[in-house]
């Protein structure tokens, strides 16, 4: 399982990369994108639309089944990588590589887990 | 062997410590503890469409129903005509209730004039056991051997070569929907039938419990060069569903006719009777037809989704999923008959969206 170092966590598997002070890059953790399986599809958001931290704001879908995305923060989507609308399977590939949104604007923020964390959270999840 | 579960206790099948050996991912359906998936179904679908794949199946129920009036139930129990069959060969069916619904659809192997082997559903095995064993008439009797058999299905364009490496090339069925008995394979005595549900060349090979894990292990050894990889649960509904093959529960239950969805070659009218003749008769021409949507919008178009045009509904979805060797999302629906032409375009919706689907011929895939 890979967790670099350098990111924070969600509980629901989300990596978040904090750009500015509030200012975040986030996607997809490799333990979801395993548990996940081949994913065929994905929805996302709007640039400018708004998001709240701990509420599903894209899906991503595989052959077997569709899951929610939440957002790590409150704030507005500033940025949306296009590349993965097309190739989702780069999730797959590449999840720390492959960002959904930036979220600039942000006032809140679920709780977040270092990498030690959430390699503790995941084993238990396991 | 099959260990007997209580309650909610799933039960496992001879192959279960095969498929925990092998990586696979164990999830309980129709009762049993069986693998969704080794590494991925898209992977384990390909592999079947373009080498082989090897599927446990041990979980479907098998039934030998023999006696001097054993044609007379077959024919009298299912709706497809037996009469005119020969030993060593298979036939599928559907079986329905005095409303003219379905109980299960099946296929029947003829091993001789008084005795056939009836293959079943694993979600309606005792369904299906108590309801025959219900509607017998006369000198006949029914068995349920489903502990009795395990089944694996070796599926693709190379299983005749693969299997050819475990058993005589002369004793492997020839033609399909035939089959034969007591051939060896890996050693071991065998029934073995070339048919299958992945639309693909493939044999289903019956063995004993015991045998079992035997002949999956030396399968796949030979088979590796070839290609061949364990296959799960998810690569065989994306393989039926691409080949359209229906699938109880879903494009027929014991609401819906076989003629209403699209099965009217397994019921034979002209039989003297049969369950469910006189309310197929009094029901007239179906209403609703079976068709295949190719998903032209975004997205995945799965089951019990209602189907539009222009904002009237005009039925709903049966299943639907991601085909991976035709690179895109298929449905299967049952829809007003009034608006089943081909190329018509309508919407699907799927959690609150209305996605673009349009009617295209089924089989949506055909093997070469």
């Amino acid at each position: 399982m890979n967790i670099p170092k350098n990111l924070k966590y969600t509980k629901s598997h989300e990596w978040v990369e904090v750009i500015e002070e509030n200012k975040i890059r986030t996607g997809l953790s490799d333990f979801a994108q395993s548990a996940l399986g081949s994913l065929v599809f994905v929805n996302l958001p709007e640039e400018g639309d708004d998001v709240t931290a701990g509420e599903a704001y894209a899906d991503v879908e595989s052959v077997k089944a569709v899951s929610d995305v939440n957002s790590p923060a409150t704030g507005t989507i500033s940025a949306v990588n296009e590349e993965v609308l097309d190739a989702p399977e780069k999730i797959n590939e590449n999840p720390y590589g492959t960002w959904f949104v930036v979220i600039s604007e942000v006032s809140e923020m679920v709780e977040l887990m270092d990498a030690d964390a959430y390699e503790a959270f995941c084993r238990e999840e396991e | 062997m099959k260990t007997k579960g209580s309650g909610n206790v799933e039960l496992k099948t001879p192959l279960y410590e095969c498929h925990v050996a092998l990586g696979g991912k164990m999830v309980p359906f129709a009762g049993y503890l069986l693998p969704v998936q080794y590494t991925d179904v898209i992977a384990e679908h390909m592999a079947v469409r373009k080498q082989a794949g090897l599927f446990d199946v041990s979980h479907m129920g098998e039934v030998i129903i023999s006696g001097p009036d054993a044609l007379f139930n077959i024919n009298n129990l299912y709706t497809n005509d037996f009469t005119n069959m020969q030993n060593g060969r298979v036939r599928y069916s559907p079986m329905c209730n005095e409303n003219g619904g379905v109980v299960d659809d099946l296929i029947v192997y003829r091993m001789a004039a008084d005795q056939y082997l009836v293959v079943v559903n694993a979600a309606n095995r005792h369904k299906d056991v108590e309801w025959m064993k219900n509607h017998l008439k006369g000198d006949v009797v029914l068995e349920d051997l489903s502990d009795s058999y395990a089944q694996i299905a070796l599926q693709g364009p190379k299983s005749r070569e693969i299997l050819a490496k475990v058993a005589k090339e002369e004793e492997i069925p020839a033609k399909y929907y035939t089959f034969k008995e007591c051939i060896t394979v890996a050693g071991a005595e065998c029934l073995v039938s070339q048919t299958g549900y992945t639309g693909e060349h493939g044999y289903e090979i019956y063995c004993k419990p015991e045998d079992a894990p035997g002949i999956w292990n030396a399968l796949l050894a030979v088979g590796k060069e070839d290609g061949l990889i364990p296959c799960g649960l998810g690569a065989r509904d994306t393989l039926r569903l691409e080949a359209s093959m229906p699938l109880y529960g879903h494009e027929m239950d014991d609401t819906i006719s076989p003629l209403e969805t699209g099965l009217d070659f397994g019921v034979k009218m002209q039989k003297e009777d049969f369950i469910g003749k006189k309310a197929i008769v009094e029901k007239g021409e179906p209403d609703i037809k079976r068709v295949g949507l190719k998903v032209t919008g975004r997205g995945i178009v799965r089951e019990h989704c209602n189907v539009y045009i222009e904002d009237q509904k005009i039925g709903e979805t049966t299943s639907g999923t991601h085909c991976p060797y035709l690179g895109g999302a298929y449905a299967m629906a049952l829809i007003d008959k009034a608006h089943a032409a081909e190329g018509t375009a309508m919407e699907a919706e799927v959690r609150g969206r209305k996605i673009q689907v349009e009617i295209v011929p089924l089989p949506f895939y055909k093997k070469s």
